[in-house]
């Protein structure tokens, strides 16, 4: 359980070899290993969301995975979708309509939006609230994060495209 | 007040205005920097062993297994931590008769409920300390728990914690007019016997807490995930003995926190104690099964109501018993009667009637403190009146509606003082009624239920009147003894090229506190609020404040905010006049530059004032001060609080067959008195709503006979989610008070405060065609069904 193994992976389009104890979750990995701590840990149960990166382009729990086994994957955190503006246009939703409070569960949400939006371009409300149905957040109320995410999706149907959030004044 | 008044209600004030929050940014960008992400060099982690029985005497503890276990540093008991710090007591001077038995970091002989962390291990890694708590070897000696409240009060009762008399924490009667004689004349009675789950605050981010004692300083600095770092700076300091100035407490980002962070927990008392002994930074983060077991939990309530009519519907007077379960302990330092204290306090607060009576018993017994949660006492009180109010309504043959236009306070009736002791300055019961019943389509919404009812589909349609408290002054905690502050204070400051920084003692968990001081700042000194930076949440640099809490970060932050923004603009312009050789009522500044007032014509820009003071004094006449610095502290004066109020509407679904409820939509009005940003407010609003939805139907700490919480986990204890929450529509009304220039109030606690009181009505409403009904929350599929006689 504590002896460390050597393992592969790509994160945030780098390819990197480190070493994890076999009971390091991914997650945990990320967080302590790499220093990402845009990826959080809410549950460590895989039912809150907090945790959310991409796993080869799908949403998985960071949490409900085991670092070894993300082996030859590639992985895409908060910080790397930020850095290759992939969603620039949720963040900038996010901020204009408010959609975050505390801001711990928004990586999540970010992901899952993302996800959802790429299988489902133009979505219903409630589709949108049924996608967002494995993210907690305490703070909001949801409200604000249905309207963000179906603003951008109204937005890129309309082939609009985000500057680079980080750009955008405050 | 003159000139400077005005701009609060200019067309381009920042004030009223919704604009976005700057710091969300860096969260949005996966950069927010919370205590769970700190790591400090030498850093080691606490891990902590916690009783598995809920109430047991502790026989014997081996730790020399885990001791011999890879990483272990230090392994602390009770008694270890109890040389090092002063014990503390949950109680209020002003609670009269309060008692509670004393705390100690970590216990030295009884353990008081299940899941109290009994020994600590620090190691190098969370792991490691983990696996050494597995090897601590802890006899305990089972003792009979305390569980049930009834039991708990009977004399020959078992304790809840040795050298208790008896298991009443706290107990209180409030008597005013003349309520029996009220109830005898009356010509209809309507009772009902009310149960309130436990719930608990399940921030995202648990409690997480990083102490670092310096011995060759003398210095201890905690990063602490808590909506108060000067109370706990106060309370390391007194009970570690180490000099206040010589205590730093930070608190960065704050996964939320709804009050449930403002409370000493016993693993945070310990860890600053772990670090004097380490030596080196020791951090605990609670995972969530330790969140469950160790975070406060709220509510818990039992309560007998019953409200006296005359026989056209008129509200007469209302008689009260509460009894609420707190835990072993009352909370520190403040207190687990509070709550109870503002059910009976708030109870009929909408309402005119005269007479009253209440009885309050908060008792002890074997299971986790419960203590403030986002909106104190204020659902139990608001829930229980508005039951009563529309059962009355139904008695007397009125609409909900109809009844309530007979009884709440008049609009033009303030001030007005409640027969339970709070005076209230402005209240706009009327008119916030009048609004909800417009946009709820009231009348359209109560023709489609009829229609439906005869299709075979049930409807119900709820609505609750409420009170909120805000805007504290020492009336709430100072005067009881607890070194809790109701000022706050700023320090804003014009750097060398003409930007400003406010360092306040108000602080931010994501509701905006920062942007709103901001807009204040920039408003109020004539700014471009980009060239305004906040910093709030750290000891060493804001003056001592309250800091977030009971709703008072708008009202007497912003009002801190406002009036060291005048004074410091005072000064800007003073100096300016002397540059200029003007005089300073002749001017004004705006968007940064200094102009004549009457003419707008620019004079000099306010980087130019700040490059001359800071640089070249010389040019300056002699004697001129020139203080580009302000330290203002702003303490509530006038009523006590400033009471808020509102209304909401819920409009449900009931599956008769399932017991389901499907919430299709729900409106608030509410009234804070100025808002200072529309969009900060109803996001506020919405989320309060939500946890209000939560407990109405989902949330609840269920225990089992002997005392173990038997849904600890975020798999088994249900929070609301996304795909069962309504869209939520929200209306304002603006009553100001007059205690402040500002006139705000707050609204952190309106959403939650009637959110479950509507939900209750509005399910009631749905159940009413089967003669059936329901006075618990939450409001599961399986009372219902119970409600309906199916099960």
């Amino acid at each position: 359980m504590t002896t460390l193994r050597p393992l592969s992976l790509m994160v945030n389009g780098e390819t990197l070899t480190c070493f994890a104890e076999p009971r390091e979750t991914l997650a945990d990995l990320l967080r302590r290993g790499l220093e990402l701590t845009g990826t959080h840990t809410g549950c460590e149960m895989g039912v809150c969301g907090a945790c959310l990166v991409m796993l080869d382009g799908a949403p998985v729990h960071a949490c409900l995975l085991f670092a070894v086994q993300a082996e030859g994957s590639a992985i895409e955190t908060i910080e790397g979708l930020t850095a290759k503006t992939a969603i620039a246009d949720l963040q900038c939703a996010f901020h204009d309509r408010n959609a975050l409070q505390c801001g711990f569960c928004t990586p999540g949400m970010l992901v899952t939006a993302q996800a959802l939006l790429a299988r489902n371009p133009q979505p219903s409300r409630a589709e949108i609230r049924d996608a967002l149905s494995g993210n907690y957040c305490r703070c909001t109320g949801y409200e604000a994060i249905v309207d963000a995410i179906e603003t951008v999706a109204r937005r890129r149907a309309a082939g609009e495209v985000a500057a680079a959030f980080a750009e955008e004044p405050a | 007040m003159n000139a400077p008044l005005g701009a609060l209600d200019r067309p381009n004030s920042y004030i009223g205005r919704s604009v976005s929050r700057p710091n969300a940014k860096r969260l949005l960008a996966g950069r927010g920097r919370y205590v769970t992400d700190l790591v400090l060099p030498r850093m080691l982690h606490a891990a902590f062993l916690r009783s598995p029985y809920a109430h047991a005497r502790i026989s014997a503890i081996d730790l020399s297994a885990a001791q011999a276990m890879p990483g272990v540093r230090l392994i602390a008991t009770g008694a270890d931590l109890a040389k090092l710090c002063k014990p503390w007591t949950g109680t209020l001077d002003h609670f009269r008769g309060m008692k509670s038995p004393p705390q100690f970091p970590l216990p030295l002989d009884e353990v008081l409920w299940a899941g109290q962390a009994v020994v600590a291990v620090v190691a190098d890694t969370r792991a490691q300390a983990e696996d050494a708590v597995e090897a601590i070897l802890i006899d305990f000696e089972e003792l009979p728990p305390v569980v049930d409240v009834d039991a708990a009060l009977e004399p020959d009762s078992d304790r809840a914690a040795a050298g208790l008399d008896d298991n009443l924490c706290f107990g209180l009667k409030l008597d005013s007019g003349d309520v029996d004689a009220a109830f005898a004349a009356a010509a209809y009675v309507v009772e009902e016997e009310f149960h309130f789950g436990r719930h608990t605050a399940v921030t995202l981010e648990p409690r997480a807490i990083l102490a670092d004692w310096d011995a060759s300083e003398g210095r201890l600095t905690v990063h602490h995930a808590t909506q108060t770092p000067y109370q706990f700076q106060d309370l390391y300091s007194r009970h570690y003995g180490i000099p206040e100035a010589s205590v730093r407490v930070v608190a960065p980002d704050v996964g939320g926190s709804f009050g449930m962070k403002l409370h000493v927990y016993h693993e945070d008392m310990a860890v600053v104690g772990l670090s004097v002994l380490a030596g080196r930074p020791v951090k605990f983060v609670a995972d969530r099964m330790e969140s469950f077991i160790s975070d406060i939990h709220a509510r818990d309530h039992r309560v007998r109501a019953r409200i006296a009519l005359d026989a056209a519907g008129t509200i007469l007077a209302m008689d009260v018993d509460d009894v609420t379960a707190i835990g072993a302990f009352s909370s520190y330092p403040r207190t687990s009667a509070v709550e109870g204290n503002q059910v009976v306090r708030l109870m009929g607060a909408p309402y005119r009637f005269r007479d009253y009576r209440a009885e309050l018993s908060a008792v002890f017994q074997n299971k986790v403190q419960t203590s403030q949660y986002r909106a104190v006492g204020h659902p139990i009180a608001c829930a229980v009146t508005e039951r009563l109010v529309d059962m009355a309504a139904a008695r007397a043959g009125l609409d909900p509606v109809a009844m309530r236009e007979k009884n709440l306070i008049p609009d033009d009736a303030y001030p007005h003082a409640s027969p339970t002791g709070y005076r209230f300055e402005a209240l706009s019961h009327e008119k916030c009624l009048k609004r909800l019943t417009v946009m709820m389509d009231y009348e359209r919404l109560r023709a489609e239920q009829a229609e439906l009812r005869a299709s075979g589909i049930h409807r119900g349609i709820g609505i609750a009147s409420f009170v909120e408290i805000s805007n504290p002054s020492p009336a709430f905690y100072g005067i009881g003894g607890a070194r809790i502050s109701a000022q706050d204070g700023a320090i804003v400051k014009v750097t060398p090229s003409g930007e400003v920084r406010c360092l306040i003692s108000v602080t931010e968990q994501g509701q905006g506190t920062e942007t709103i001081i901001g807009q204040i700042v920039a408003d109020q000194l004539g700014l471009p609020r980009e060239r305004v930076r906040v910093i709030t949440g750290d000891t060493e640099v804001t003056p001592h404040g309250g800091a977030t809490w009971a709703c008072r970060g708008a009202g007497i932050g912003g009002e801190t905010a406002l009036q060291a923004a005048r004074k410091l603009r005072e000064n800007v312009l003073s100096l300016a006049a002397t540059v200029l050789q003007a005089k300073t009522f002749e001017l004004d500044m705006r968007d940064g530059v200094i102009v004549d007032l009457m003419t707008g014509a620019e004079r000099i820009s306010l980087a130019e004032i700040a490059r001359i003071a800071y640089f070249r004094s010389d040019t300056l006449p002699p004697g001129t001060s020139a203080q580009l610095s302000v330290a203002h502290h702003y303490a509530p004066q006038g009523y006590p609080f400033a009471f808020t109020n509102g209304i909401q509407g819920c409009h449900v679904e009931l599956d008769t067959e399932t017991g389901f409820v499907h919430i299709l939509k729900h409106w608030v009005v509410e009234d804070c008195g100025r808002i200072i940003n529309p969009l900060l407010v109803d996001e506020q609003v919405r989320g309060g709503v939500v946890q209000g939805l939560g407990a109405a139907f989902f949330e609840e700490c269920r225990y089992d006979g002997n005392g173990q919480l038997t849904n600890g986990s975020l798999a088994d204890y249900l929070v609301p989610m996304a795909c069962e929450m309504p869209d939520i529509e929200i209306g304002h009304v603006e009553t100001l008070t007059a205690d402040t220039a500002l006139g705000a109030k707050g609204c952190g606690e309106a959403g939650t405060a009637a959110a479950s009181a509507a939900a209750l009505n509005a399910v009631n409403d749905a159940l009413s065609p089967f003669r059936a009904s329901i006075a618990q929350i939450p409001m599961t599929p399986t009372r219902l069904l119970r409600a309906l006689g199916k099960i």
